[in-house]
């Protein structure tokens, strides 16, 4: 018993220089990427993250020193991260989430996109009814802050002025709205999407909500035959920012239809796969929001012109179509 | 094997780092206006519009770029040793980051914002606000209703948080054993155990002792003397006759390495005594210590 040379000191002496190397290596390239190390140390971790795996393995099975057992397990975790962690390129898989990921995930979505448009759509031709029907709806659905003083005891002249407003406004106040737009939109839309894990009626509302504002808008400027140059003030930034905001509905949609119907798998696995795809379409919807932003902020107030409004708003429709029609098709991957 | 993190250390983690996006939001402010206050120039427009402008990256995107960047961990995960990973074992993917990262609009900024927004409510608002408290409330305890403490972003991600502090490699035990002991005076040879008396305790034991020995507290030595006494009566151990009785610490070293050597011999033999009262048929206990011999 006198000699304490136990066989778990003896395993332990022998390696510890290379733990402990490996050790450096994973905290520095932990702090400042694993560009912070040379070629030659990147050459030997993979072999020292190896050989501390493998020293764990051995340590379970004979010894009994648990700060050594924990130093190992937590240093191979480490190190794991450093080795097979997540490095792709940033600006590739940027290029590569717009060219193939987002729009593959809304066509794959077509089901969640369709009926979101539809609940948009929906609520939109019931707030045009009733307020058609009787104007005084168009005070019970337009919130004070978003009708900006129009309303049915507005002029048709003062109506008219709101769709053409603007147009001498500063350099600085257009980015100012444009930014103030794009934040603002872009919050209610991942808003939407987060509450899709309530079984989706949230959304279901928030869409049948904007719908019904829209179409009590609309209603109040078809009564003085404004439509066509409402239509121009809207549609220049509207194709967009609706189809971000049914897109964004449709992601709600996804998550609420997997918790709802899980399908084959279960319901936890699946609504993690849901949820992942309906993320990438709440991030593709950011940066459409975030052209709607630019387009409504500077481009309508710069451009006065109904018909110029017309012929930007169909291009951008068509760009939208043929972009979510076309686009990453071909390409095989998850 | 990683372990689950603690609802109490994820919920430190996130206040740690609602902290940080305040105190950037902040800095952002104070400098951009400090800045157009001392220039006295125009281009406010711009100043706010930017300044709009990152105030909302900063807060939506805060833990998606730290949890990309830093392989699963925010500031404030690191500082509490959490880190979120795949629930099915495979790399972080970016859209899971994402995915999880979303849901804090209704887990966490929601219910901040009714909170900031209820205080001053009456009648009918606060009811429906009280309301709405209690509808986010499902989402915000939601950790505390399953077994995995996942929130409602790490179903939607599939993720889970778990605890992976750093941990240092501490100092052998049994191997600088011999050196505390000679530092003592005390030859390792003078004390000794039988194999009787050390097939008292299990795995479990050695380890709550590893963690006595560990100890740096004030309390420590008052810990160590209890504890060797204690390990004396229970194993009946006599100090040689020629020598004084050893101090605690050093008795305690030396019987830590007896009894890590005697529980990793047997566990080279396939036999893995898991505490003191795990007593399989072929185990020594003082009675088959001969059937071992024989």
């Amino acid at each position: 018993m006198a000699e304490l040379k136990l066989k778990s000191f003896e395993f332990r002496r022998e390696r510890e220089a290379a733990w402990r190397e490996l050790e450096g290596l994973v905290t520095r390239a932990e702090s400042g990427g694993v560009r912070a190390l040379s070629p030659w140390e990147l050459m030997r971790l993979p072999t020292l993250y190896r050989g501390a795996l493998s020293a764990l393995s051995v340590a379970r099975s004979i010894s009994l020193d648990r700060a050594l057992l924990d130093y190992l397990e937590s240093l191979s975790a480490r190190a794991y991260f450093v080795v097979y962690g997540a490095r792709s390129h940033f600006g590739q898989s940027v290029l590569d989430f717009l060219r193939f990921g987002f729009p593959d995930m809304v066509r794959r979505s077509w089901g969640c996109v369709l009926i979101a448009a539809l609940c948009l759509t929906l609520g939109g031709m019931a707030g045009f009814l009733l307020t058609a029907g009787n104007p005084d709806w168009y005070f019970t659905l337009m919130p004070e802050g978003l009708a900006s003083g129009r309303s049915p005891t507005s002029t048709t002249e003062e109506l008219r002025a709101a769709l053409f407003h603007g147009g001498d406004s500063a350099e600085e106040e257009l980015v100012l709205f444009s930014s103030f737009l794009f934040t603002h939109n872009a919050g209610i839309g991942m808003f939407a999407f987060a509450l899709g894990i309530a079984l989706g009626v949230p959304t279901v509302v928030l869409l049948l909500y904007n719908g019904l504002i829209l179409g009590a808008f609309a209603a109040l400027y078809a009564g003085r035959d404004l439509s066509v140059e409402l239509w121009g003030w809207l549609l220049i930034h509207g194709g967009t920012e609706l189809s971000a905001v049914i897109l964004c509905g449709a992601a709600g949609l996804k998550i609420a239809a997997a918790v709802a119907f899980p399908g084959e798998q279960d319901r936890l696995s699946n609504l993690a796969r849901a949820g992942r795809g309906a993320a990438r379409i709440v991030l593709g919807a950011v940066v459409m929001f975030f052209i709607a932003g630019l387009l409504e902020g500077i481009g309508r107030q710069l451009i006065q012109d109904t018909v110029i409004r017309y012929a930007v708003a169909i291009a951008v429709l068509a760009f939208w179509t043929a972009y979510f029609l076309a686009a990453g098709r071909g390409r095989t991957h998850g | 094997m990683v372990e689950l993190a603690e609802r109490g250390e994820r919920a430190g983690a996130v206040l740690i780092d609602l902290l940080f996006i305040l105190i950037i939001l902040i800095v952002i402010w104070l400098a951009v206006f400090g800045a157009t206050a001392a220039r006295e120039g125009g281009g406010f427009g711009w100043i706010l519009a930017f300044v709009l402008l990152v105030s909302f990256l900063v807060r939506s995107f805060y833990f998606v770029v730290f949890e990309l960047r830093w392989q699963g961990t925010t500031p404030g995960k690191r500082l509490l040793g959490l880190r979120v990973i795949d629930r099915a074992g495979g790399p972080l993917q970016a859209q899971s980051v994402f995915a999880r990262n979303l849901m804090r609009e209704v887990e966490l900024f929601l219910p901040i914002q009714l909170l900031l927004a209820g205080s001053g409510a009456t009648g009918v608002d606060a009811l429906i606000q009280l309301l709405m408290l209690v509808w986010v409330g499902v989402f915000v305890l939601m950790p505390f209703f399953n077994r995995d403490r996942l929130r409602a972003g790490d179903l939607v991600g599939g993720t889970w948080v778990v605890s992976a502090p750093k941990a240092k490699l501490l100092p052998d035990l049994a191997g600088d054993n011999n050196r505390a002991v000679q530092a003592a005076g005390v030859a390792p040879a003078s004390i000794e155990f039988t194999e009787e008396q050390l097939a008292i305790y299990g795995i479990y034991e050695l380890h709550t002792l590893e963690e006595v020995l560990r100890r740096d507290d004030v309390n420590a030595a008052a810990a160590w003397s209890e504890v060797a006494s204690r390990i004396q009566q229970k194993i009946a151990w006599q100090p040689p006759p020629a020598l004084a009785p050893p101090e605690p610490k050093p008795f305690l070293e030396a019987f830590y390495a007896a009894l890590r050597g005697h529980l990793e011999r047997r566990m080279l033999f396939g036999v893995r005594r898991r505490d003191k009262h795990d007593r399989p048929e072929n185990d020594t206990t003082s009675g088959q210590a001969k059937n071992d011999t024989a």
